[in-house]
C-alpha cells in the first residue's frame, strides 16, 4: 500500500496538489504513480509563464519502459518549476511529495480546489488501478 | 513438405497429445464460412534446383549494364568481406535485440554504427537508421516541426531530389505541414540566396540544404546555415556519407552546425539492387535527441559492473507511447546497417576518402570527354562533386534509348521533373568507371548526337 | 568484454586491398567546403575487421542458432537459397532509375509476387512499395484518408483501435492527422461489439484490427465488426502481423477488409537481420486502387512497366526514392515459389499445430493460459501473475532465465492487457523435440522459481553480460564512443 499523505488533494490521473498561500498551488505526483511508472529517467517541465486549463497536458515524465503525461490539476498558469528533476529525475521516485514536486501555478479560481479529490477517495482509485 | 519437419507420427502424437482428430479441427473457431483453401494463382511449388534455375534465367536476363547513373544510387566497390560477414546466420537471422543480453553482438555494432555516424557527419548523436534516404527527410521534417513547437513551415529547395521532396511530401501531409519550394539559379544550379532571404516568416521550422545538391554542385552551405540560424530556424543537412570523407562535414557548417542531419546511406557498402534494400541514417544535436525517431543503442553497465549495450529511450518509440509516439517507425535497416558498419572498419577514412576523390576525378574526366562532343556542354557554372548536369543537342528520348541498346545506362534525364533543363542529363562516375567506359560512352554520344 | 572497433585502431593504418590505387586531384573544389580533419572512423587491417565482426556475431541468438518463439514476430526459418538467389548479379547490379525494359527479369519475379499476395490476400490490387509493416499501415490509413477526402467526407476524422492493438497502430493513425478512439476487449478475448457500435457513427473513417488478434485469438464476430463500420461508413483496416496462422486457410478480402499490409519479414520469411529490413506490401479493395502509392508494378502485353504519379493522379504518392525493398521482395517472393499452393495452406497448418500443443502441453504442466477456454491460433499467451504472486518471479526474470536454458525469451508484456503474459509462437518450422525442450525449460524455471528464487531473479548467468542497467542507459546517456569516457 503506498503513501497517501492526507493533507494533499488528488486527481483522477494522480497527481497531487498541495495547496499554499497566496493562491498558488505546488502539483506533483503519488507514490503509486511513480510506483507503477518505475525508475524515472527524464523530465519535461511546461514552461515558465504558461497558461493551462484544468485537464491539459503541461509535464511528460519518462521511465524506461513508459512515458506518462501530467495534467494540470485545475487551471492556473505556471510560476515556477523544479529545476533539479532535470539532472535528478529519480527524485521523483524517491520523494514525491517533497523534493519530487514538479511545477507550481498561480490560479485564479481557488474554488476549483473543492473539485479535487481527498485522500480517501483518492485511495479508492488506486485500490481500483 | 518444404521447410516443415513434422512426420505423420510425429502429427499424430501431437493430434492425440491436445486431443483432436486432426489439424482442421484447431480452427473450429473460425465460422464455416470463412474457410477457403482455394487458391488460383499461386503456383505448384518448387524445389530449390528448381527455384535457383529461374532466378539465374531472370537475373541473366537483365543483363548488365555499365553505369553512368546516380541521382540517389550509387555503384561503389564494396569489399568481398562486407557481405560475407554480414550474412553470417548470427547476423542475417537475428531480431530487434529486444533481449539485450542475448543480443550484444548486434547491440555494440549498432553502437559502434552510431559512432561512425556521428564522427562523419560531426554530429553529437546518431540513431540506428531509418528505412532510406527519402523518408529519413520526411522524419527530419516532422522532428524539426515537432522541436519547434508551434511552427509547421519548411523551405525545401529545388536543388533536393525530387522523389525525396515527394515522399516528404505523402509522409507529412497529413499534420498540417506546409513545403514552400526555394528556387535554384539558373547560372550557378544552387540555391538561390536572394529568393530565400525573402523565405523566412514567422511560421518556418527548419530550411533543408543538400550537400552536394541533385545537380551534384555545392551549395554555399556556411552562409545558409547562418542564415536559417539568426531567423531561428533548424537546419535539415541531406549528404553523401560517402563525400564526407572529403567534403566538410554538417556539425561544421556555419557557425554552429547543422541541426539535424539526413541522408541515403546506401553509398556505404550496399548494392544498387533496383532500389532496395538500403538505408537512411539520421543525426543530430544533442538538445534535440529525445525528438529523434528510430531505434537508439546505449552504453551501460550490467549487474557486474561489465560493459554493455541495450536499446535505449525507447519510451519515445510506438510500442510504449502508442498515439504519442515520436513516429510509427518500429523497424532498423539492422542488415544493412551491419553491412555499412563493416564497410566503413574495412575502409577506413583513407580508404574511403581515396574513393570519393577517385570517384569525383572520374566525373571531372567523364564530363571532358563528353563534352568535347560538339552539342554537349555543362550546364551550371559551379563547383561540382561526382555528378553534372550536361545539355546534350538531341532529343533525350531517343538518346536513351540509343545508349542503352550500346549496354551503357547514360544519365538521369532531369526533363520530367524540370522545367527548362528538358535537354539535360545528370551524369555520375564512381571509382569504378574505368577510361576504357568512359571512352566507349563518348565515342557512341558523339554517333547519336552528330546523326541528328 | 568485447573491446570497440575503436580501441583497437591504430592512427595510419590503412586496408590496402580496399585503397585504390592512384592519385587523385580534388583542387577544384572550394577549400572552405572541404574537410579539415578526416572522421575518426576505425583504421584497422582487413583481418581485424573481420575478427571482430565475426566475434560479435557469436553473442548473438538468432534462427540460426536458438529456438525464438517470439510472439507475432514470426521467426521462422530463412532459407539460404533466398539470400543466394535475390543476390546473383543481374538482380543486385541493377540501378533503380534503369529504364524498365533493362529490368524485365526482375520486374516479372516482383509482378509474380504481386499476384501470389493478391492470391493469398483475396484483394483486388497489392502494391510492393512500403518497406516495413509501420509503413504498410501508413500507407493504409493515408489511403482511407485520401478516399474520404475524394468524397468530400471531411467529418471523418476518427480511428476505432481495439485496446490490444500493436503500438503502431495508434501512432500511424495520429501521423496521418486522426484522432484514435480505443475500443475494449471482453475477457474472452472479443472485440467488445457493443462497444464499437456505441463508437462507430459519421466521424468514423476507419477500424484498425488484425486478426487472429494480438490476445492469439482469431476475432470471431469479424463478419459482424465488419458489417458495423461499413455500414456508418468507415473502412477496415487489416494489420497482417498474423497472417501466419491462416495462410492459405482465410483471406482478409472475404473477412471484409478494405485494406491489408503483410509482413514479408514474419510470414514470408525474409530475414529479421538484427532489427531490420523489412517490407510492407499493401492490398486494396476495388474503391482504394485509385490511392495506391507511386511507383506501382503493372503489365501491359507482356511487358512490364513502372506506372508513376502521371498514370495514377489520385495516389498518394511516394514512399521513398525508388520502388520499395526491391532485394527483400525477392527473397519473400523466392520463399513463396518454393511454399507453391499446398506449402501456403500447410504454413498455418503447423504453425497452429505447434502452438495448441504448447499450450495443452504447459497448461498440463500447471501454467495458466490467459484465454484457456479458446484455441490457439499460431500463438498464445501464457500469463505467470500466479508465479509473481507466489514467489515474486515476474515474467522478466523468467525469460532472463529462458537465455540461459538455450531459448529466445518469447514476448514479453504484450499485449499490455494480460499481466506478467508471455505471448509464444513457435512457427511451422520446429520439430517436436524442440518444442518439448522448450516446454521442459519452462516447468525447470518454474521450479527453480521456487527452489533457487534468487537464481531466477538475477538471471540471465551464462550470458556475455549479465542484466544490464537499463536505468542508466537512459539517465547517463552514452550513445556514441567518446575516446576518453570510462
Amino acid at each position: 500500500m503506498s503513501n497517501v499523505p492526507q493533507e494533499l488533494r488528488y486527481t483522477q490521473s494522480h497527481e497531487w496538489v498541495l495547496a499554499g498561500d497566496d493562491g498558488q498551488v505546488t502539483v506533483g505526483i503519488t507514490d503509486h504513480a511513480q510506483e507503477l511508472l518505475g525508475d524515472m529517467v527524464f523530465i519535461e517541465l511546461p514552461e515558465m509563464g504558461a497558461e493551462l486549463d484544468a485537464g491539459d497536458e503541461c509535464t511528460v515524465v519518462e521511465s524506461v519502459k513508459a512515458a506518462s503525461d501530467v495534467y494540470a490539476p485545475v487551471a492556473g498558469t505556471v510560476v515556477a518549476v523544479n529545476e533539479k528533476l532535470v539532472d535528478a529525475p529519480e527524485l521523483i521516485n524517491e520523494d514525491p511529495y517533497g523534493d519530487g514536486w514538479m511545477f507550481r501555478l498561480q490560479i485564479a479560481d481557488p474554488s476549483q480546489l473543492d473539485s479535487l479529490l481527498d485522500a480517501s477517495a483518492y485511495e479508492v482509485v488506486e485500490s481500483e488501478d | 513438405m518444404p521447410f516443415i519437419p513434422h512426420t505423420e507420427e510425429e502429427t499424430r502424437k501431437m493430434l492425440d497429445a491436445i486431443g483432436v482428430s486432426n489439424i482442421d479441427e484447431l480452427f473450429d473457431e473460425i465460422p464455416a464460412d470463412l474457410i477457403n483453401e482455394r487458391l488460383d494463382y499461386v503456383p505448384p511449388a518448387m524445389d530449390e534446383a528448381g527455384i535457383r534455375r529461374l532466378c539465374k534465367n531472370s537475373a541473366q536476363s537483365d543483363g548488365h549494364y555499365v553505369n553512368f547513373i546516380g541521382a540517389g544510387a550509387y555503384e561503389h566497390h564494396i569489399p568481398a568481406a562486407v557481405w560475407q560477414v554480414a550474412t553470417r546466420g548470427e547476423f542475417y537471422s537475428a531480431y530487434t535485440p529486444y533481449q539485450a543480453e542475448a543480443s550484444q553482438g548486434t547491440l555494440q555494432l549498432l553502437y559502434e554504427y552510431q559512432t561512425m555516424m556521428a564522427s562523419l557527419t560531426a554530429m553529437e548523436v546518431s540513431n540506428a537508421s531509418l528505412y532510406e534516404g527519402a523518408s529519413a527527410l520526411a522524419e527530419a521534417v516532422l522532428m524539426s516541426v515537432r522541436a519547434q513547437r508551434k511552427k509547421h513551415r519548411i523551405l525545401m529547395p529545388e536543388t533536393i531530389n525530387p522523389a525525396y521532396r515527394e515522399t516528404t511530401e505523402t509522409i507529412v501531409k497529413n499534420q498540417g505541414i506546409t513545403i514552400s519550394n526555394i528556387d535554384y539559379s539558373g547560372d550557378t544550379g544552387t540555391i538561390d540566396l536572394v529568393q530565400l532571404n525573402d523565405q523566412f516568416t514567422d511560421d518556418v521550422a527548419a530550411l533543408v540544404i543538400p550537400q552536394p545538391n541533385y545537380f551534384g554542385a555545392l551549395e554555399q552551405v556556411d552562409e545558409l546555415v547562418d542564415l536559417a540560424h539568426k531567423q531561428g530556424c533548424l537546419v535539415i543537412a541531406v549528404v553523401n556519407p560517402l563525400s564526407l570523407a572529403i567534403l566538410k562535414a554538417p556539425g561544421e557548417w556555419g557557425e554552429n552546425g547543422a541541426d539535424i542531419v539526413v541522408g541515403e546511406g546506401q553509398p556505404l557498402g550496399i548494392p544498387l539492387s533496383s532500389g532496395g534494400p538500403y538505408f537512411g541514417f539520421m543525426c543530430c544535436t544533442q538538445k534535440i535527441v529525445r525528438q529523434m525517431p528510430g531505434r537508439l543503442i546505449g552504453r551501460t553497465l550490467d549487474a557486474e559492473g561489465k560493459q554493455g549495450f541495450t536499446l535505449t529511450l525507447q519510451a519515445r518509440e510506438q510500442h510504449i507511447r502508442r498515439s504519442k509516439a515520436t513516429s510509427n517507425i518500429c523497424t532498423n535497416q539492422g542488415l544493412m546497417v551491419t553491412a555499412a558498419t563493416l564497410y566503413m572498419s574495412l575502409m577506413g577514412p583513407a580508404g574511403m576518402a581515396q574513393a570519393a576523390k577517385a570517384s569525383h576525378a572520374n566525373t571531372r574526366l567523364l564530363v571532358e570527354k563528353l563534352t568535347a562532343i560538339d552539342g554537349v556542354e555543362v550546364v551550371f557554372n559551379s563547383p561540382f562533386f561526382h555528378e553534372c548536369v550536361l545539355r546534350i543537342d538531341t532529343p533525350m528520348d531517343d538518346l536513351v534509348r540509343a545508349i542503352t541498346a550500346q549496354g551503357i545506362i547514360a544519365g538521369m534525364p532531369l526533363g520530367a521533373d524540370y522545367e527548362g533543363l528538358q535537354d539535360c542529363l545528370l551524369v555520375c562516375a564512381t571509382e569504378l568507371r574505368t577510361e576504357e567506359e568512359m571512352d566507349d560512352f563518348a565515342l557512341h554520344l558523339e554517333r547519336i548526337v552528330s546523326k541528328e | 568484454m568485447t573491446e570497440l572497433i575503436f580501441e583497437q585502431s591504430t592512427a595510419g593504418r590503412i586496408n590496402n586491398a580496399q585503397y585504390q590505387s592512384g592519385t587523385f586531384s580534388i583542387d577544384d573544389l572550394p577549400q572552405a567546403l572541404l574537410r579539415k580533419t578526416g572522421p575518426a572512423l576505425p583504421e584497422v587491417s582487413e583481418m581485424q575487421a573481420v575478427r571482430h565482426y565475426t566475434r560479435l556475431s557469436q553473442l548473438n541468438f538468432a534462427i540460426d542458432t536458438h529456438f525464438y518463439p517470439l510472439g507475432s514476430c514470426t521467426m521462422k526459418h530463412n532459407p539460404r537459397i533466398c539470400n543466394e538467389a535475390a543476390m546473383y548479379d543481374g538482380f543486385s547490379g541493377r540501378h533503380p532509375l534503369s529504364p524498365a525494359s533493362t529490368g524485365q527479369g526482375v520486374l516479372s519475379c516482383l509482378y509474380d509476387l504481386q499476384e501470389i499476395l493478391k492470391d493469398i490476400s483475396g484483394m483486388s490490387e497489392v502494391s510492393l512499395a512500403p518497406m516495413a509493416g509501420a509503413q504498410g499501415e501508413f500507407t493504409g490509413i493515408a489511403m482511407i484518408r485520401a478516399y474520404h477526402e475524394a468524397r468530400a467526407d471531411d467529418a471523418r476524422q476518427e480511428i476505432l483501435v481495439p485496446d490490444a492493438a500493436h503500438g503502431t497502430n495508434p501512432a500511424t493513425a495520429v501521423m496521418c492527422g486522426y484522432t484514435v478512439k480505443e475500443i475494449p476487449t471482453l475477457d474472452n478475448g472479443d472485440v467488445d461489439i457493443d462497444a464499437l457500435r456505441a463508437a462507430v457513427g459519421p466521424q468514423t473513417a476507419g477500424l484498425m484490427l488484425t486478426n487472429p488478434s494480438t490476445l492469439g485469438v482469431f476475432e470471431r464476430q469479424i463478419t459482424e465488426i465488419a458489417a458495423l463500420v461499413h455500414e456508418a461508413g468507415g473502412l477496415l483496416y487489416y494489420d497482417g502481423a498474423n497472417m501466419n496462422a491462416i495462410l492459405g486457410k482465410v483471406k482478409p478480402g472475404e473477412m471484409g477488409f478494405d485494406v491489408i499490409h503483410l509482413n514479408l519479414h514474419k510470414t514470408f520469411s525474409t530475414p529479421h537481420g538484427g532489427g531490420g529490413p523489412g517490407a510492407g506490401p499493401v492490398g486494396v479493395s476495388k474503391r482504394l486502387v485509385p490511392f495506391l502509392p507511386v511507383p506501382r508494378i503493372a503489365e501491359s502485353s507482356g511487358e512490364y512497366v513502372l506506372l508513376d504519379k502521371n498514370d495514377c493522379p489520385q495516389s498518394i504518392g511516394r514512399l521513398s526514392c525508388f520502388m520499395g525493398n526491391t532485394g527483400i521482395l525477392l527473397r519473400a517472393w523466392i520463399y513463396a515459389r518454393m511454399l507453391g499452393r499446398d506449402g501456403m495452406k500447410r504454413v498455418a497448418d503447423y504453425a497452429t499445430l505447434n502452438a495448441n500443443y504448447m499450450k495443452v502441453k504447459l497448461e498440463q504442466g500447471g501454467f495458466e493460459m490467459a484465454y484457456e477456454s479458446r484455441r490457439a491460433t499460431h500463438e498464445f499467451i501464457l500469463t505467470l501473475k500466479k508465479e509473481k504472486a507466489e514467489t515474486g518471479v515476474t515474467a522478466m526474470d523468467f525469460a532472463k532465465r529462458l537465455l540461459d536454458k538455450g531459448y529466445h525469451a518469447p514476448t514479453t508484456y504484450f499485449p499490455l492487457l494480460v499481466p506478467e503474459c508471455f505471448l509464444i509462437e513457435p512457427t511451422e518450422s520446429e520439430s517436436l523435440e524442440e518444442l518439448d525442450g522448450f516446454i521442459a525449460a519452462m516447468e525447470e524455471i518454474r521450479r527453480e522459481s521456487v527452489e533457487q528464487t534468487d537464481l531466477v531473479k538475477s538471471a540471465p548467468h551464462s550470458l556475455p553480460v549479465r542484466r544490464l542497467d537499463d536505468v542508466r542507459a537512459a539517465r547517463q546517456l552514452d550513445v556514441v564512443w567518446q575516446e576518453d569516457a570510462v
